[in-house]
C-alpha cells in the first residue's frame, strides 16, 4: 500500500483527521468484542473498543491492526498503556472483530499496510488509554469523597494520601461513569512506556507452539481443500475428471469453483493426494504464453516510447542535449513473489446461521465484503476471526480478496455447513500469482558544463499494481499509477530539469504490493543513479548527496548518522585476495527516513558477501525501540533476498519456480551483521515495517561499484559479471 | 493404525501408511505448534526430534516415527521454559513466529550435540531453516545466550 494517501485524493479517505489531531475514539463498543470477555462479568469496565478492564486487574487491549510479525499487537498495547498509567505486567491483547470501530483512520476500513498501524493509531490508542484513566480516577475519588484532581493514578491503581485501590478494584464503579468529552495526553517527560524496548506480549506463545496462526484452526469436523488453479495467468478449467481423486481414501468431495477446481478431504494429505490424482484440461486465457525474456524484449521496446507524465520540470531534453556529460541507464528487476513462511489458508464455516471465517488477514473489511458476495449473504452475516499472520508483506492484504473468495467459494461447493479449511502449500504459494510486478527502468542524467547536476529524466515500464483493486481510482490517475513511481517523483536530487513517466503495460499476470511497494524498485534505481550523478559531477557520493539534501534536514540527518556509524571515509579492513567496498543509500518512504550502508567483500569469481549493514532510520516519535530495530534488521534480510537471488521466471506463461530450492530466500549465512540507529525525534510516529527495505539493495550494488567498479542494473546480481 | 509415541504420550493413529509425521501431528493430534512450510525439506519449519535427533517431519513417514520417541515444540519443556526458550524471550528473537518451533527445535539439537558453538557452527547447523522475517541475528545471538545459560 502507499503510505498515508494524500487526502486530495478523491473521497475514499474519510476520517483522516487522525494526522491532524482531533480524533474520536470509537465508543460503540461492537457486541463481539464485549462477549469475548470470558469472565463476561458486569463488573468489566470497557469504556472504549479498545480496552476491557476486569475485576482481577486483567487489561485486555483489542488490537484492531494484524500481526505479522512487526509487533503491533505490542505497540498499539503500549500506547494504550502508558496513558491509562497501566501496570504493563497486566496487559494482554486480543484481535478484533471486524467493525466499524476498528476502522483504519485514514483509509476508512479495517486494514494493515502502508506502515501505518502506528500513524493512524497513535493518538487514538493514547486518547483509548486516558479516557479509561480520566474515568477510573474519577470513580475513586468518588469513593473517597475527594477531589478527583487530588488523585493520582500509576501502574494500575489510583491513589490520594494513604488510600489507594487497584483498576479492577473500580471497574465497577467506572463503569457507570460518563466518558469524559475532552482529555490530556501524558507529555513525553512523564512517559514510562513509550520509548522503552518492552518485550513483546506474543514472544512467550511463539517459543513454545502455543501461537495460532490461521493455519493452526481446528474445528469439529474440520476438512482441508486444496485447489488445482490454473497454471497459465488468465487460465480457467476447459474441463476434469474427478475420478482418479474420487478414488484416493479420505477425499470427500471433488467441485470446480470459480477458480479452479478444489479437492477436499479429511486431512491435508489426503487432499493434496486427490489433487495430484485429478485430470484438469485447462483453457488459456488472451497472452497466457509469455515469457519472462519475451516480456524483457516488449518493456524495452515499450521504454522507446514516452509514457504518462507524472512529473515535468523544465526541459529536460534540451538539458540532455546540452549536457558537458551524461549517463543513459537500464534497469530490470524481476517478478517476486511474497513467500511468507505460513502459506495462504482460511477456514470457512458456511450454514444457515451465516459465514464464520478464520484466517491470517492484513484486510478485514473488505475480505468480509468479499466473502458476503460469494456466499450471498449482507456483510454483517459474515464474522471474520483474525488470527496471526505467518508473515503478511502485503500477501495478506489482497487486492482482490483471492484468497478468501475462493475459501468461500469451497465451502460453498462443499454445501454442507461443514467447516473447511482452504491451505496453499508452498508452490501454490509460488505460482498463485499476486507478485511484485517486473520492472524496466529508463534513465538518462547529465551535468551541464560547470559539473552540476542539470537532467533526469526517467521512465518506468510496466504493470500498474493497483489496477483491479480498491484503490485504483484513488491511486491511478492521469494514467499514472502512483506506486510506479513513489520515491523518483519526489526525489530530493530533482535537478531543474526533471521528468518521470509511467508507461504502462497489461498483462495476464495478477500483481499486488510487496513489502514497500513501488519504493522496493525505485529507490534501487535512484539512489544507485544517484551515485551515478555524484560521479559525474565528480563528488564522493556522500558529499554530493550532503549538498542536496541541504533543503531535506531528515534525509541529511539519517545520513549523518549512518555515515559516522559506519565510519565512512576511513578504509576498510583488507582481507586477503577479496576486493571491499562500501555503499551508500539514503530513501525517504512510508513518510519515515531510512540511510544505510552496506559493506561488501567481492572474490575473484565475483561471487560477493554482504558483510555488515548499518542503519538509521528516523521514524518520528518512538513507540517502542527495540521493535523498530527488529524491522530494520527483518527489513534487510528481506530486501537482500532479490538482491542476492529470489525471481521468478516465466516460461511459455508458467512460473517455473516451485519452492525455496529455486525461488531461493534468505538464509542464515547470509545474513549481514546489522547496526541500527534510531533518530530521536519529536515528529508524528511514521512507517517502521517497509521503509529499512528500500535502500538496501542500492546501498549493496553501490558497495559493489566501488569494489569492482561495475555498475550493477540488473537484480538479482549476476555476480558473473563481477569477476576480476 | 499406527502408534505414536508424542513427547511422552502413547497415541493410536488411523491415517494412510504415506501420511508424513507432519500431517498426523497437525491434522490428527492437533499438535499445531510443527509447522508446514514447504513439504520438501527445504525449510525446517517443521523439524521435530526423533530420539532426540532434529528430523523435517514433512517427508519423515509417519510409519518410520513408529517406535521412537517423538519429541515437538510442544513437548520440549513442561512450562515453556528451556534455556532456549527462555534465550528467545530474553533477546525477543521471533517476529512473526512461524518459523520459530523449527528453529527452536534446531537449536536444542545443535545445543545437544555441541554446547559451545561458534558463529560458524550455528550458521551451518541453522541455515537450513528459513526465517522469512529474518531474525536471523537475534537467533544466533539467542543460541550464544542458552549456551552460556546452559553451561551454568
Ligand atoms: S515443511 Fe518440512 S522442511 Fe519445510
Ligand atoms: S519469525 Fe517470521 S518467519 Fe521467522
Amino acid at each position: 500500500m502507499d503510505q498515508p494517501i494524500n487526502p486530495s485524493r478523491r473521497s475514499f479517505l474519510k476520517g483522516s483527521a487522525v494526522l491532524a489531531g482531533g480524533l474520536i475514539i470509537g465508543f460503540h463498543i461492537p457486541e463481539k468484542t464485549r462477549a469475548a470477555d470470558a469472565a463476561g462479568s458486569e463488573q468489566t469496565f470497557a469504556p472504549n473498543a479498545f480496552l476491557r478492564i476486569a475485576p482481577d486487574d486483567r487489561i485486555t487491549v483489542i488490537v484492531k491492526h494484524a500481526e505479522m510479525g512487526q509487533g503491533v499487537a505490542t505497540s498499539l498495547p503500549m500506547l494504550v498503556a502508558e496513558d491509562l498509567e497501566a501496570d504493563w505486567q497486566k496487559i494482554g491483547f486480543e484481535f478484533s472483530p471486524v467493525d466499524p470501530a476498528y476502522n483504519h483512520t485514514v483509509f476508512g476500513i479495517m486494514l494493515t499496510g502502508g506502515s501505518t498501524s502506528i500513524a493512524n493509531s497513535y493518538e487514538q490508542m493514547r486518547k483509548a488509554g486516558a479516557t479509561a484513566r480520566v474515568m477510573l480516577t474519577e470513580a475513586a475519588a468518588d469513593t473517597w469523597g475527594v477531589d478527583a484532581s487530588e488523585c493520582s493514578a500509576r501502574e494500575g491503581r489510583v491513589h490520594h494520601g494513604d488510600n489507594s485501590l487497584s483498576f479492577g478494584e473500580l471497574a465497577d464503579k467506572a463503569a457507570q461513569l460518563p466518558p469524559p468529552a475532552e482529555v490530556a495526553l501524558k507529555p513525553k517527560a512523564e512517559w514510562r512506556i513509550l520509548g522503552k524496548p518492552l518485550t513483546r506480549l506474543d514472544t512467550p506463545a511463539k517459543t513454545n507452539g502455543s501461537s495460532t496462526f490461521g493455519a493452526d484452526i481446528y474445528l469439529e469436523g474440520m476438512l482441508t481443500a486444496v485447489v488445482a488453479r490454473p497454471p497459465l495467468f488468465g487460465g480457467r478449467v476447459k474441463s476434469f475428471d474427478p475420478a482418479g481423486a474420487q478414488r484416493v481414501e479420505g477425499v470427500v468431495k471433488v467441485a470446480e469453483v470459480p477458480n479452479g477446481v478444489a479437492v477436499i478431504a479429511k486431512d491435508f494429505w489426503a487432499a493434496q493426494k486427490g489433487r495430484k490424482a485429478l485430470q484438469v484440461e485447462w483453457q488459456a486465457g488472451p497472452e497466457s504464453d509469455i515469457s519472462s525474456s519475451g516480456l524483457e524484449k516488449l518493456f524495452r521496446e515499450k521504454a522507446q516510447e514516452s509514457g504518462n507524465l507524472a512529473k515535468k520540470a523544465g526541459d529536460v531534453e534540451q538539458a540532455l542535449k546540452t549536457a558537458a556529460k551524461s549517463v543513459e541507464a537500464e534497469y530490470l528487476v524481476p517478478y517476486l513473489a511474497h513467500a511468507p513462511m505460513e502459506p495462504l489458508n482460511c477456514v470457512v464455516k458456511l450454514d444457515e446461521q451465516g459465514c464464520e471465517i478464520w484466517t491470517g488477514t492484513q484486510s478485514q473489511t473488505l475480505d468480509r465484503k468479499a466473502a458476503a458476495e460469494v456466499a450471498g449473504l449482507a456483510p454483517e452475516q459474515v464474522q471474520i476471526h483474525t488470527q496471526m499472520l505467518g508473515g503478511g508483506f502485503g500477501r495478506r492484504a489482497s487486492k482482490t480478496n483471492d484468497f478468501v473468495r475462493e475459501a468461500v467459494a469451497v465451502a460453498k461447493a462443499l454445501g454442507d455447513g461443514t467447516p473447511v479449511k482452504t491451505f496453499w502449500d508452498r508452490t501454490d504459494d509460488i505460482r498463485g500469482g499476486y507478485y511484485r510486478p517486473m520492472y524496466l527502468h529508463k534513465v538518462h542524467i547529465g551535468v551541464d558544463d560547470k559539473g552540476q547536476p542539470s537532467a533526469w529524466h526517467h521512465r518506468v515500464v510496466g504493470q500498474q499494481l493497483m489496477k483491479g483493486g480498491p484503490f485504483e481510482d484513488a491511486m491511478i490517475q492521469d494514467g499514472v499509477d502512483a506506486t510506479s513511481v513513489e520515491g523518483i517523483t519526489d526525489l530530493p536530487y530533482a535537478p531543474a530539469n526533471f521528468q518521470v513517466e509511467d508507461q504502462p503495460v497489461e498483462l495476464p499476470v495478477t500483481t499486488l504490493w510487496w513489502r514497500s511497494v513501488g519504493h522496493s524498485h525505485t529507490a534501487f534505481v535512484t539512489e544507485t543513479m544517484a551515485d551515478e550523478m555524484a560521479a559525474l559531477a565528480g563528488k564522493d557520493p556522500a558529499d554530493y548527496r550532503r549538498d542536496a539534501f541541504q533543503d531535506h534536514p531528515r534525509h541529511l540527518g539519517v545520513m549523518q548518522q549512518v555515515l559516522k556509524d559506519a565510519g565512512w571515509g576511513k578504509p576498510l579492513e583488507q582481507k586477503g585476495g577479496v576486493r571491499r567496498g562500501r555503499g551508500l543509500a539514503v530513501h525517504k518512504s512510508f513518510e519515515s527516513y531510512c540511510a544505510e550502508v552496506a559493506e561488501v567483500s567481492v572474490q575473484a569469481d565475483g561471487s560477493f558477501r554482504v558483510d555488515q549493514v548499518y542503519c538509521a532510520i528516523d521514524c518520528g516519535k518512538i513507540v517502542n525501540p527495540d521493535t523498530i530495530r527488529a524491522q530494520m534488521e527483518s527489513a534487510i534480510a528481506y530486501g537482500l533476498a532479490p538482491v542476492l537471488k529470489s525471481r521468478l521466471t516465466l516460461q511459455n506463461g508458467r512460473v517455473q519456480e516451485s519452492n525455496f530450492h529455486d525461488y531461493e530466500v534468505l538464509r542464515m549465512q547470509e545474513m549481514p551483521a546489522v547496526a541500527v540507529s534510531i533518530i530521536d525525534s519529536d515528529e508524528k510516529a511514521t512507517g517502521v515495517g517497509e521503509p529499512g527495505l528500500p535502500p538496501l539493495a542500492p546501498a549493496v550494488c553501490n558497495a559493489l561499484y566501488a569494489a569492482t567498479g561495475k555498475r550493477v542494473r540488473t537484480l538479482p546480481v549476476d555476480s558473473g559479471r563481477l569477476a576480476s | 493404525m499406527l502408534e505414536l509415541k508424542v513427547n511422552g504420550a502413547t497415541h493410536q493413529v488411523d491415517v494412510a501408511e504415506d501420511t508424513p509425521l507432519l500431517w498426523v501431528l497437525r491434522d490428527h493430534l492437533q499438535l499445531t505448534g510443527t509447522k508446514y512450510g514447504c513439504g520438501e525439506s527445504l525449510c525446517g519449519a517443521c523439524v521435530v526430534h526423533l530420539d532426540g535427533q532434529p528430523s523435517r517431519a514433512c517427508t519423515t513417514p509417519a510409519v518410520a516415527a513408529t517406535g521412537r520417541e517423538i519429541t515437538t515444540i510442544e513437548g520440549l519443556s513442561e512450562k515453556g521454559d528451556h534455556p532456549v526458550q527462555k534465550a528467545w524471550i530474553e533477546l525477543d528473537a521471533p517476529q512473526c513466529g512461524y518459523c520459530q518451533s523449527g528453529q527452536i527445535m534446531s537449536a536444542v539439537a545443535l545445543l545437544n550435540r555441541n554446547p559451545k558453538p561458534t558463529d560458524a557452527d550455528i550458521d551451518n547447523a541453522m541455515n537450513g531453516v528459513i526465517c522469512r522475517c529474518g531474525a536471523y541475528n537475534r537467533i544466533r545471538a539467542a543460541i550464544h545466550r542458552a549456551a552460556e545459560s546452559m553451561e551454568g
